[in-house]
């Protein structure tokens, strides 16, 4: 029996080699398509990082836009030291700290409730939310506009070019898409979990802070991270919403303040988005290898 | 005390009944088995039992009291799941503790408790581990371990060895009468393998489409099923039916295969099946075990016959031999010495006194 079965094994050996072959040669053009991707993605901000550390003159001269012949932190020091680029830089951090804590407490809240209670009209709730995530904003602001005007005219209250009106804005972007991915998350933890939580003798609010939330961690961050990028880079709203350039907030700062007429400031422009890039970048490589960590935590389901 | 009383217990999910209505007493410190195939009702009586379903109709009692609109925690139940359902982000003993931190119970009792708890699992050194690091079986005894901390009046189980493989499953098995003569706490424990049933058992209650078929010990049901379905669902292999005929000579009964083939009925059976001479929906159930090679001596109620034999299985320490009488596979269970040999005739005995006799129109076992 044993004898057969390495006669058996012997001539299949070759098969393995090449199957290894095979899988040499994919993983050569996964390789060659990724280097390709990662160039072709990484060439705008090296663009980006090469242009802010030149000099206005050398960006208008017709040299060779890959390489710096009198590297400057001048742009740097210009942005710096300007008070509004601060300002903006502030309400970015408040708004999107802000809208990331507020967007957190409602869609996990709603998306246990979607995911878990059956109420009546649940699962219609549930797709209204991912419906209203499908309705893209540049259709939202006109109607709000008008809204605006009409709590100033029955509230008083001036909506319109203040920051912190986008903390109630970014929610409509980005509650529902939250609230989407933590329904899908709920959804994968056993149905037995919260049986035995309610065995237990856990109410509702127990069963979603000492069960749910640590277990879907990881959606929690993915939800999260998502919510701040979009609060961060959101453009449309603020450009619409506000004017004063104290009530800014970065990205839009950036381009209001710095092109003037049809006069680019290319050096600092190129700074300031770098500048305004890092957060979300510091974000993900910190909030990464504990997503990768919680992923792999919260795999087992008991 | 803490028996737990079911009275016209009825479930409808939407239009389709699940539970039709089914009563069933069980008393204190009893192991009770529900058994049945996919879909008889049985996890769904479980769950109301537990307080997770809502029942449609009828009355839950726990230790004398209605518990119908009592939410699962004040039931003092406990309840082990198919998937076990521990918490993966804590500990063995945060799990074992977590209900009664939940009722507030002091430090020191709950250390105690838990530590009681995982002796007589034997998972002390366990305590430590994430749910992630255990095995299954050691999984399942954490969901145990997490049942018996809490005292409670009633245990629920819920097919929990269906994720184990044959050896643990059989290893667990024993485990779990062991706890049970232990803590002696009232038992219901929901299964589809009647092997389980039967093992594990003071009383198994056997269900099929929403309702109690029989109740009984192992060894009732086994040895007088009430109904063609116990007979057919209790024992591995299953009792062979085959269908016959009654007839009536000379003052003795003979039970009729076909023309070639048929058995007198031993004589303390004659009064019981007399009203039934002559019916044409009856079939014989002999059990394989009542189907053996000839021996030197015959008792009563032993009959040799000639088969020839489809297929033979050696199973060790047994040989089945399957033939076909009346179109229908019938299996024996032989001596692995007997010398059954596939398309050949064999000299076979029917063990007649173990015979039931099924009316196949109402299902029943007369």
């Amino acid at each position: 029996m044993a004898d057969a079965s390495i006669a058996n094994g012997a001539p299949s050996r070759p098969r393995y080699g090449s199957m290894s072959r095979d899988r040499a040669w994919a993983l050569r053009w996964s390789y060659f398509f990724l280097v390709l991707f990662a160039i072709f993605f990484l060439m705008p901000p090296v663009y980006m990082l090469i242009t802010s550390l030149k000099t206005s003159a050398e960006i208008s001269a017709a040299t060779n836009p890959w390489w710096i012949s009198n590297p400057t932190l001048q742009n740097y020091i210009d942005l710096l030291s300007q008070n509004q680029f601060l300002v903006f830089f502030r309400n970015s951090a408040i708004v999107s700290i802000c809208v990331v804590i507020l967007t957190m407490m409602i869609s996990v809240i709603a998306a246990f409730a979607l995911a878990r209670m059956k109420f009546w009209g649940s699962a219609t709730l549930a797709t209204g939310v991912f419906l209203t995530y499908l309705i893209p904003e540049t259709l939202l602001f006109i109607p709000l506009f008008k809204m605006f005007a009409w709590v100033n005219e029955t509230f008083g209250v001036q909506l319109m070019n203040h920051w912190w009106t986008m903390i109630i804005l970014y929610p409509t972007l980005t509650v529902p898409f939250a609230t989407w991915i933590m329904i899908g998350y709920f959804a994968s933890i056993p149905k037995e979990l919260d049986e035995a939580a309610l065995i237990d003798g856990a109410t509702w609010m127990q069963t979603l802070t000492k069960i749910f939330i640590p277990v879907a961690l990881p959606g929690i961050i993915a939800a999260t991270i998502f919510t701040f990028t979009v609060a961060w880079a959101q453009f449309l709203y603020p450009l619409a919403f506000t004017t004063s350039t104290s009530e800014l907030v970065l990205p839009v700062g950036i381009i209001t303040t710095l092109i003037k007429g049809d006069v680019f400031n290319w050096g600092q422009i190129m700074t300031g988005a770098l500048l305004g890039a890092a957060p979300p970048l510091i974000i993900y490589a910190f909030l990464m290898d504990y997503y990768i960590a919680g992923l792999t935590a919260g795999a087992t389901k008991g | 005390m803490a028996q737990v009383t079911l009275r016209k217990v009825v479930k409808k999910y939407d239009e389709v009944l699940a539970v039709r209505g089914i009563d069933l007493d069980i008393a204190d410190k009893e192991f009770i088995v529900l058994v049945g195939p996919s879909g008889c009702g049985k996890s769904t009586t479980l769950r109301m039992i537990a307080g997770l379903e809502e029942i449609s109709g009828g009355d839950i009692a726990i230790g004398g009291d209605v518990v119908n609109d009592v939410p699962p925690k004040d039931r003092d139940i406990a309840m082990v799941f198919q998937n076990y359902a521990l918490y993966p982000h804590m500990n063995v003993y945060e799990n074992m503790s977590f209900g009664l931190k939940l009722k507030k119970t002091p430090k020191d009792v709950i250390d105690q408790r838990v530590k009681q708890a995982a002796q007589i699992l034997d998972i002390t050194e366990l305590l430590d581990r994430k749910p992630k690091q255990l095995s299954g079986g050691q999984r399942q005894r954490v969901a145990m371990g997490r049942a018996i901390v809490r005292d409670p009046k009633v245990f629920l189980f819920d097919e929990p060895l269906s994720n184990l493989d044959a050896k643990l499953r059989v290893q667990m098995r024993t485990e779990i009468k062991k706890v049970h003569q232990k803590v002696r706490t009232t038992t219901v424990y929901v299964t589809h393998d009647q092997v389980e049933a039967m093992t594990l058992a003071d009383r198994v209650v056997v269900m099929n489409g929403g309702l109690i078929e029989q109740v009984g010990s192992p060894n009732d049901l086994y040895h007088s099923p009430a109904t063609k379905f116990v007979a057919g669902f209790i024992g591995s292999p299953a009792m062979n039916f085959i269908t016959c005929q009654l007839e009536q000579t000379a003052g003795a009964l003979r039970v009729r295969l076909n023309d070639t083939l048929s058995f007198p009925v031993p004589a303390d059976r004659t009064a019981r099946y007399t009203a039934h001479v002559g019916k044409p929906s009856l079939m014989l159930g002999l059990r394989p075990e009542h189907i053996t090679e000839t021996k030197p001596h015959t008792e009563s109620n032993q009959h040799d016959f000639d088969m020839v034999i489809d297929v033979v299985e050696p199973m060790g320490m047994e040989t089945l031999v399957y033939f076909t009488v009346n179109g229908r596979e019938v299996c024996g269970r032989v001596n692995p010495n007997a010398g059954a040999e596939a398309a050949r005739s064999m000299k076979l005995r029917a063990d007649l006194s173990n015979m039931h006799l099924i009316d196949d129109s109402t299902g029943k076992v007369l």
